[in-house]
């Protein structure tokens, strides 16, 4: 079946059977009322309450696919959303104005845009090892952004600032515009340039690529500049949210999220080939999840613990082991079938010495 | 090298006494530097404030930071075989509130204790068979722990639970006097952990393993050493001290909490590779992340003394990080370019 | 003293078979391993030496044949079995904890323990022992990574002593020695071959061979050529064994290969004292426009790594280069390309082939390379480009769209090849093209190649087969152990007097 093989069936039809059993369970899920011309319901919701995780994994996907990884995009987010609301708050701006939104929104997306540079410059010019190189800042990150919102948590008033957070544009939410706009985007630059197969070429086979002439330490760099810009706008959506900049909690975890999202999207952790139609799916089921298992009634607190069980499927699902064992266990009924014996991969290797 | 010693056959040079210490002792070299740090930060702080080197701050150097050290010994196992674990503070946080919440509902800490170390030790267990069986890598397993670990803490319990029970309280509130330095049993445990980190790291097979699995996870196989099992028992050996650090949590503030260790797996993993453990594995000491936390906790008691915000901590820690992180690279291009 | 044949082998394979998919890396071979006496096992890459070898270390399972260890029958599951039967293996790659101690790595696992646990008093005079019984004094407390390679193979023997090794094999064990250590190694050999021990040894450096060397088994192509006695088998007779011949009907493409080389001009590249420390002795090089250079020598003789080093894949030490009479900098890939220069690697698994990506991508990928990110080739100029070459060198099946995966092993290396010819580049390198593929692929690559420089495209060709490099080369450069040995012209040499060169001439005579 050509439809099976197709690398975003699974995750489309993980996602697909969520919703459907959450239909089922609630058939308050499905609907979607319309009110002064704009669309309300809980699958409305899930739009637009993904644009920061959209937009953190977006980046996330591009770092993964050059053989990397980014941890500093909480802190990053924690950052931007700080400094954002820094400005916008000050004494000598008026938080309703546009302008000063607007110069608060410039502002943030540099400075992540910055840190992104740096974590780049660390891996792509120093060769150090991804994991440690943005552990630093996601250390470092967060205390600076409690220091910029001096430890309080900056509560603001401002009409352009909630229009990005609850605000509509036509008939769905503007958060929801914003993720899709971005995703296109990156989309566009990685499919309709070069750029992207020459990321996949540097994920693969990293050797090759050099040797094939490939600017490997450019787009190893751009990846991670992407990756910190698309943090700082998840950063500013956020604070918008909460009309706070809350140092703590922004971004708390988010990219562990990311991560499981781009994994559930089909894009392998060691590098290479990557979909951002994967990741798009991927984080509408992690998003879904989340309302799920809000709707179950249980804590937010506690959901952590279903994301576990995800994140343990997810890897034994991928994993080499549980393939062959279900290879064999596949074996073993076509063989009780009568049919012939299926072609059993020689275990030639018990041990890989070398 | 034969002539050298054919010619001067009784006394070493300096220079040839400190080329083979460096070859004897290259891995330590960066626990010196975190110790010649500790050192400095001590001395300035002394300088500075003048009253910095009380035997009362130093006592509550090590009281108050207990729990980490205790996690600090798990995470150097760990890390020494090249793996990481990102549960460390959420499984801290889980035993601690679920050992709450049992003493509350009367289970006697003789059970309730035991019982906290070894649901810690389960989180490690299913980490390890995750990382050693299915090949999961640690970073992702380790994830797995984290939410497991953060999410059944909520589970126990929304909110804090305090604690009544006396022999917990004991751990904390007993203070034992040398002079003007005192000492409780959290501090006792803490030390203890560390002590016997040590031993099981120089003096046993398993401790050996541990380093042969970092440095070369192939040659160890080749060489007959029982890697599987030590890759599994390393994340145990975490889990553990991450009950036996929520314990030491617990008693210290007298009430399980949710949210504690909240990012503290970083602080950890900062505090053992300042401690001179290295991410990629093979070398390292217990001793070393041991001086790590004193790093960590005075940084941390000089930034107080200043008044200023706590966030210096870990901006503080992470840039220290980052240099012990260049220097460590820098260290390692220069040899690999040579040979 | 090589042990008389009377003496019972200590090693009995007979018959070993292993087959993978598509190939039979074994073919019914038989080999014999007595005490005391020093065994070459010699053939070339894909001559089914490490297959052997691996068969007998417990890491591959057997099809067919039997292993008998001192006359008992023995099925070696996990390389621990073959261990405790006695067999240890030294790798080229000194398989110890870097991070450890001398000592501890001697004695890693067996370490003497006390009631406080390990002893390590203890651990250190027992190593100090068994490295001073190989005659080694070295500081047991020292790190192993603070010495060379060359000392660290010896540690890792005097490890596989403590584990009373009957069976010792060392796998390419000289390849980062220099002459001094050389000699320390083959004193220790010799020492244990004479107190017992059966020691295998492989290596590609024939001179070494022949010092150490009691007797010599040469595979080819997966099965067994012969056995001798060291002093029984001339030189050119074991490189003739190991080479062999193919008959192939080539004789078109020979017939191109005889051209006349207008060497007047500037070269299109000449590189003077090209080297790197451990790796490349300094060479001389130069390829003049529409020559085809080939570079003959056994494997492990420094023809790759001097390739390497002009295409500024490695970094050299010494020397220069000039292409087209002006002096270049070429210290990357990069910079190489921007040079019109092209090189395919003789790893194709490692450094060709991209694998998850198609036959399309893989093809054009060395020019969107060269063009940078923002200029995507069209889609038209794409499929013209890829279209071009599927057809030229008849790349099976003929899909684009398919992972390059899928494809054998002759047609990726025919994808790879159109990579490099769509840079349309003034010097392409080809490191042994040919290797591993079928018969039909290889007189394919070999023809395109005479014909593109028979058009003006300068080559320089390295390959195993010496037939191939003297049918299309017009001068051949010969290397052996790391260094350029000299010059021939292939039309004033056949075959036997190519592999006599490789065998007998002395370094530092350059016959232009």
């Amino acid at each position: 079946m050509r439809l099976v093989k197709h690398r975003l069936f699974w995750p489309a039809a993980a996602l697909v059977t969520l919703l459907i059993v959450n239909v089922v369970a609630n058939p308050n899920f499905a609907r979607i009322t319309v009110r002064d011309g704009q669309l309300y319901g809980a699958l409305i919701d899930i739009l637009r309450q993904s644009a920061p995780l959209m937009l953190v994994a977006l980046g996330m996907t591009l770092v993964i696919a050059t053989r990397g990884i980014d941890l500093s995009v909480g802190a990053v987010m924690a950052v931007s959303g700080a400094v954002a609301l820094t400005i916008i708050d000050s004494p000598s701006s008026n938080p309703n104005s546009l302008g000063t939104v607007l110069i608060a929104i410039v502002v943030a997306v540099l400075v992540a845009l910055v840190l992104g540079a740096w974590n780049g410059f660390l891996v792509s010019v120093l060769g150090i090892q991804p994991i440690i190189a943005t552990l630093v800042l996601m250390l470092a990150g967060r205390g600076a952004a409690l220091l910029i919102t001096d430890g309080f948590i900056t509560t603001v008033n401002s009409d352009p600032l909630s229009f990005i957070a609850s605000g509509y544009l036509l008939i769905l939410p503007f958060a929801f515009f914003v993720w899709l706009a971005f995703v296109i985007i990156v989309g566009v630059i990685e499919r309709r340039t070069a750029l992207g197969m020459l990321t996949e070429a540097v994920g693969i086979n990293p050797e090759a690529s050099r040797l094939a002439g490939v600017r490997s330490r450019g787009i190893i760099w751009t990846a991670y500049i992407a990756s910190g810009t698309l943090a700082g706008i998840a950063g500013v959506i956020y604070a918008a949210n909460i009309k706070a900049a809350d140092a703590n909690a922004a971004g708390y975890l988010i990219e562990l999220y990311a991560i499981l999202a781009v994994v559930l999207g089909g894009t392998s952790l060691m590098g290479g080939k990557f979909s951002i139609a994967g990741t798009v799916i991927g984080v509408l089921t992690v998003q879904a999840l989340d309302s799920t298992i809000l709707f179950l009634g249980v804590p937010p607190a506690q959901s952590p613990v279903f994301f576990a069980v995800v994140v343990i499927l997810v890897v034994l699902v991928q994993s080499p082991r549980v393939h062959r064992w279900g290879r064999s266990v596949g074996a073993r009924f076509r063989h009780s079938d009568g049919e012939a014996d299926a072609p059993s991969s020689p275990e030639r290797q018990k041990e890989v010495a070398r | 090298m034969t002539a050298m010693e054919t010619a001067a056959p009784a006394k070493k040079g300096l220079g040839e006494r400190v080329g083979t210490f460096t070859n004897r002792h290259a891995s330590v070299l960066p626990t010196f530097a975190a110790i010649a740090i500790l050192i400095l930060l001590l001395v300035g702080a002394e300088l500075y404030f003048g009253n910095f080197l009380t035997p009362r701050n130093m006592s509550a150097l090590l009281l108050d930071n207990a729990y980490l050290m205790i996690l600090a010994v798990g995470m150097t196992f760990v890390i020494v075989t090249a793996g990481i674990d990102l549960s460390v503070g959420s499984v801290m946080a889980f035993t601690g509130i679920f050992g709450a919440s049992l003493l509350s509902s009367g289970v006697p800490a003789v059970i309730t204790i035991p019982v906290m170390l070894v649901s810690g030790a389960l989180i490690g267990l299913l980490i390890g068979v995750l990382v050693q069986h299915f090949n999961v890598q640690p970073f992702i397993a380790s994830l797995a722990g984290l939410f497991l670990g953060r999410g059944l803490a909520f589970v126990v319990s929304l909110s804090s639970i305090r604690v009544e029970d006396p022999v917990v309280l004991w751990l904390q509130s007993t203070r034992i006097r040398i002079g003007d330095w005192y000492i409780t049993p959290t501090g006792i445990l803490a030390l203890l952990a560390v002590a016997v980190g040590a031993v099981v790291m120089h003096k046993t097979r398993f401790g050996r393993t541990v380093y042969a699995v970092g440095g070369s996870e192939q040659s160890a196989r080749l060489m007959g050493l029982k890697v599987p099992r030590t890759k599994v028992m390393v994340y145990v050996i975490s889990g553990l001290c991450g009950g036996l650090a929520g314990l030491v949590l617990t008693a210290y503030s007298g009430a399980g909490y949710p949210r504690n260790g909240i990012g503290t797996e970083l602080d950890v993993i900062a505090i053992v590779v300042i401690g001179g453990t290295l991410l990629t594995g093979g070398r390292g000491y217990v001793l070393g992340s041991m001086i790590g936390v004193f790093v960590y906790g005075t940084i941390k008691t000089i930034i107080s003394f200043m008044g200023a915000e706590q966030s210096w901590t870990h901006i503080i820690v992470g840039l220290l990080l980052l240099l012990f992180i260049v220097v460590q690279r820098a260290i390692v291009a220069r040899s690999e370019r040579g040979s | 003293m090589p042990a008389d044949t009377d003496v019972p082998p200590l090693v009995e394979m007979r018959g070993i078979t292993i087959a993978f998919p598509g190939v039979l890396a074994l073919d019914h071979v038989d080999f014999f391993l007595r005490p005391g006496e020093v065994h070459s096992l010699m053939g070339e890459n894909g001559a089914g030496k490490s297959t052997l070898i691996k068969a007998l270390t417990g890491v591959y399972a057997i099809d067919s044949g039997t292993i008998e260890i001192a006359g008992e029958e023995r099925s070696f599951e996990t390389t621990a079995d073959a261990q405790e039967a006695g067999i240890s293996t030294v790798y080229q790659e000194v398989n110890l904890c870097s991070n450890l101690s001398v000592g501890e790595n001697v004695m890693l696992g067996h370490e003497p323990r006390g009631l406080g646990g390990i002893d390590w008093k203890a651990v250190h005079v027992a190593a100090a022992q068994h490295l001073g019984s190989l005659g080694l004094d070295l500081d047991t407390r020292s790190t192993l990574s603070a010495h060379s390679i060359a000392i660290q193979q010896l540690v890792a023997i005097a490890r596989a002593m403590v584990l009373d090794a009957k069976v010792l094999i060392l796998d390419e064990p000289t390849s980062s020695l220099d002459r001094g250590e050389v000699e320390q190694l083959f004193s220790v050999i010799r020492d244990l071959r004479d107190k017992g021990v059966a020691i295998l040894f492989v290596s590609h450096f024939l001179d070494q061979v022949y010092e150490i060397s009691d007797r010599i088994t040469v595979l080819r192509n997966g099965q067994l050529v012969g056995e001798h006695l060291v002093e029984d088998l001339p030189k050119d007779a074991l490189v003739t064994e190991m080479i062999g011949r193919e008959l192939t009907d080539l004789a078109a493409i020979a017939d191109a290969g005889e051209r006349e080389i207008d060497r007047s001009g500037a070269p299109v590249l000449s590189a003077s004292g090209v080297g790197r420390k451990g790796v490349l002795e300094p060479a001389d090089v130069s390829v003049y426009d529409g020559e085809v250079v080939g570079i003959a020598g056994l494997l492990g003789s420094g023809r790759t790594e001097l390739v390497r080093l002009l295409y500024g894949a490695d970094r050299a030490d010494s020397g220069s280069i000039e292409l087209d009479g002006d002096a270049a900098r070429i210290h990357n890939p990069r910079q190489a390309m921007g040079h019109g220069m092209a090189f395919s690697s003789e790893d194709r698994r490692a450094e060709g082939v991209v694998a998850d990506l198609t036959v399309a991508e893989n093809m054009i990928l060395g020019v969107q390379a060269q063009r940078g990110w923002l200029k995507p080739i069209p889609k038209a100029e794409r499929d013209a480009i890829v279209g071009e070459y599927m057809t030229a060198l008849g790349v099976r099946p003929a899909d684009p769209t398919i992972p390059i995966g899928n494809l054998s092993g002759g047609n990726q290396q025919k994808v790879l090849l159109a990579r490099w010819l769509a840079t349309q580049p003034e010097l392409l390198i080809l490191d042994e093209p040919t290797r591993g593929i079928d018969v039909g692929a290889k007189a394919d690559i070999q023809r395109k190649v005479a014909e593109l420089a028979a058009q003006g495209l300068s080559v320089i060709f390295i390959s195993s087969e010496l037939e191939e490099v003297l049918r299309i080369a017009q001068r051949v450069v010969v290397m052996r152990d790391r260094r350029h040995i000299g010059d021939l012209d292939p039309s004033d040499i056949d075959i036997d007097g190519l592999i006599d060169y490789i065998a007998n001439t002395e370094e530092g005579s350059v016959a232009r």
